[in-house]
């Protein structure tokens, strides 16, 4: 590219994943050359099937590697285009990320306010009760239940929780890993209204689902992951149009027959879109 | 029936401070899965620093605090410079490990202290008080208030504080804590920490009185360990009702068991505890307030 005819340089995105390996115990490579971004003020989704390594890049971009004997041997991830390197969990949290783990993961003995308290861990006192009253009030139905055991609520209320939780941070970047596993149709509806309005709120998603429908009828955009790869990417009205996505994610394993490995479909309409 | 008040009131005072110490084995295993065994050297550690802090004519309130404030730090040492190294290492090697610091903290205190009796200099010294024809040793009443006192400190700022809140979460789910910035090494310092602060209260309130300062002071961590277990080493609440449960055994059975079943022997007192712990643990495996399925290696 010439210095003279430079495009206008794009934004910079709040977050970029580039080109990112990782690897379990030193031997299990998960994370074969993933590339990923989120503009700021957007809503990407990251489907796959189970195993595909949504998990592990979550856990890669929140510091969570390293407790499960994970590593990044090659890439990085950046926030606001500055390299992390080896910071803490608690130090990503500061950086304005916060992550709603796959199973909710609440504190099941304590509260739910105990539970969102933690959420704010990272702030000082005053701050972290003005999260709370926001909290309550984008939550009303947390306010009412503020003194029950998280433990004993219903799923998608436990749901709530885990996602005031992390929004007590007040994060620029939600990470939402599966928010609508387990959980009734009915339900999995208020959770896209919840992710939505998140994003009326000013905070980005990175949203990774299993459930194709939900995730890219709320997200811009979004990218499909297979055995550790980014197979697929583009704005969300185009995946939905996509035949590789409808055939594999949407649909088309009704009856519960076994879905069809994206990859499989790909390669027989790759080799078509070339010869075309 | 004279008697028994008195034995009752010496049973609480003893079952408050093996509550303290009850109550520092479950911080420590909720935060880190490690049984303390070296929490008798921060006890007899604790009450010679604030003999020495006395003998250097600190006022005794300051004397406790300033020993409070040095055995938290020394607590906190010995979780940063061993017991991190130790994650993920069986659970019976972090028994050999604390051991191993518990001989460590006791050649350290004789090192310094020696081995003669050392009167703690506190200021109920073997008074004693007349209420309704009951003679009362000053130091029990002082013992059980202050325990007390200290124990609903701890309970209201595990219920309350944001550290406390932060240190259930990390004990429910570390993982998740983590998530939000709950680091599971400053939690396990902090625990650490307030192991080394109950420890001085314990350990001033043991060699308060006639008995003073001398090793054996470390003995009683292991006369409190069956009360932790017994209620419950994941439990707060169970620590302290195991505490209070065996002091009170304790003391009842040296009152009335030895001088009437002679042929038990003079040390059944010391013995019954465990013999407590283990009926309990043969009907409730996990002690009285414990949970089941709190078990992290
Ligand atoms: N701690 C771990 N150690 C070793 N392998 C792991 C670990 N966690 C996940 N894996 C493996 O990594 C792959 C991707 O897992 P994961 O990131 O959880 O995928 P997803 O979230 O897309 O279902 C799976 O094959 C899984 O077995
Ligand atoms: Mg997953």
């Amino acid at each position: 590219m010439s210095d003279l005819a430079a495009p206008p340089a794009p934004a910079t995105p709040l977050l970029a994943v580039r080109n990112l390996e990782v690897v379990y115990s030193d031997v299990i490579l998960v994370l074969r050359g993933v590339s990923l971004t989120v503009p700021a003020r957007s809503i990407v989704a990251l489907l796959g099937a189970n195993g595909a390594g949504k998990t592990t890049l979550l856990r890669a971009i929140s510091g969570l590697l390293p407790i499960h004997r994970g590593r990044i041997t090659k890439g990085r991830v950046e926030v606001d285009g500055e390299a992390l390197g080896s910071e803490t969990a608690p130090e990503i949290v500061k950086r304005g990320i916060a992550q709603v783990m796959e199973g909710r993961r609440l504190f099941t003995e304590l509260t739910v306010e105990e539970n969102l308290r933690v959420g704010g861990f990272t702030r000082a006192t005053a701050p972290a009760r003005e999260a709370l009253e926001r909290i309550y009030e984008m939550f009303p139905k947390l306010a009412e239940r503020r003194r029950a055991i998280s433990g004993y609520l219903s799923g998608g209320e436990q749901q709530m929780v885990a996602i005031g939780r992390a929004l007590m941070s007040s994060p620029r970047l939600l990470l939402l890993d599966e928010p609508s596993l387990g959980l009734a149709p009915k339900i999995v509806d208020q959770v896209r209204a919840i992710v939505q309005d998140v994003y009326d709120h000013g905070t980005s998603v990175l949203l990774v689902e299993q459930n194709a429908a939900m995730a890219l009828s709320v997200a811009h955009y979004g990218y499909v992951m297979e055995h550790g790869k980014v197979v697929r990417d583009g704005v969300t009205a185009e995946l939905r149009e996509d035949q590789d996505v409808r055939d594999s994610y949407l649909g088309g394993h009704v009856g519960g027959g076994a879905r069809r490995s994206f990859r499989e479909v790909k390669t027989y309409r790759r080799k078509k879109r070339w010869s075309a | 029936m004279t008697d028994f008040a008195q034995y009752l009131l010496a049973g609480l005072a003893l079952g408050s401070v093996y509550s303290l110490i009850c109550l520092a084995f479950v911080v420590v295993y909720r935060a880190t899965g490690v049984v303390n065994f070296s929490q008798g050297g921060l006890v007899v550690f604790g009450a010679y620093a604030t003999y020495q802090l006395i003998a250097w004519r600190v006022p005794f309130v300051l004397a406790v605090a300033l020993a409070a404030l040095v055995t938290a730090a020394v607590g906190m040492l010995i979780e940063r410079l061993v017991l991190r190294r130790l994650v993920g290492q069986p659970v019976f090697a972090s028994i050999l490990i604390t051991l191993g610091v518990l001989f460590v903290l006791e050649q350290l205190c004789t090192t310094l202290w020696g081995y003669n009796l050392r009167i703690l200099g506190d200021p109920w010294g073997v008074r004693t008080l007349a209420l309704a024809g009951v003679t009362i040793k000053v130091v029990d009443l002082w013992t059980i208030a202050a325990s007390a006192a200290a124990l609903i400190g701890f309970f209201l700022g595990f219920r309350y504080s944001r550290l406390g809140i932060a240190m259930r979460a990390a004990a429910s789910d570390p993982e998740a804590a983590l998530a939000h910035g709950v680091s599971p090494q400053m939690i396990q310092g902090i625990a650490w920490g307030m192991a080394g602060i109950l420890a001085v209260v314990a350990g001033v309130f043991i060699a308060s009185g006639s008995r003073g300062v001398d090793l054996t002071v470390s003995a009683v961590a292991l006369r409190a360990f069956p009360a932790a277990i017994l209620g419950g080493l994941d439990s707060t609440e169970g620590a302290v009702a195991g505490g209070l449960i065996v002091g009170l055994v304790e003391v009842m059975s040296a009152a009335y068991l030895t001088p009437n079943a002679p042929w038990l022997g003079s040390n059944v007192h010391v013995v019954i505890p465990y013999i407590l712990m283990i009926a309990v643990m043969l009907v409730r495996p996990y002690g009285l307030f414990g949970t089941a399925e709190v078990r992290r290696a």
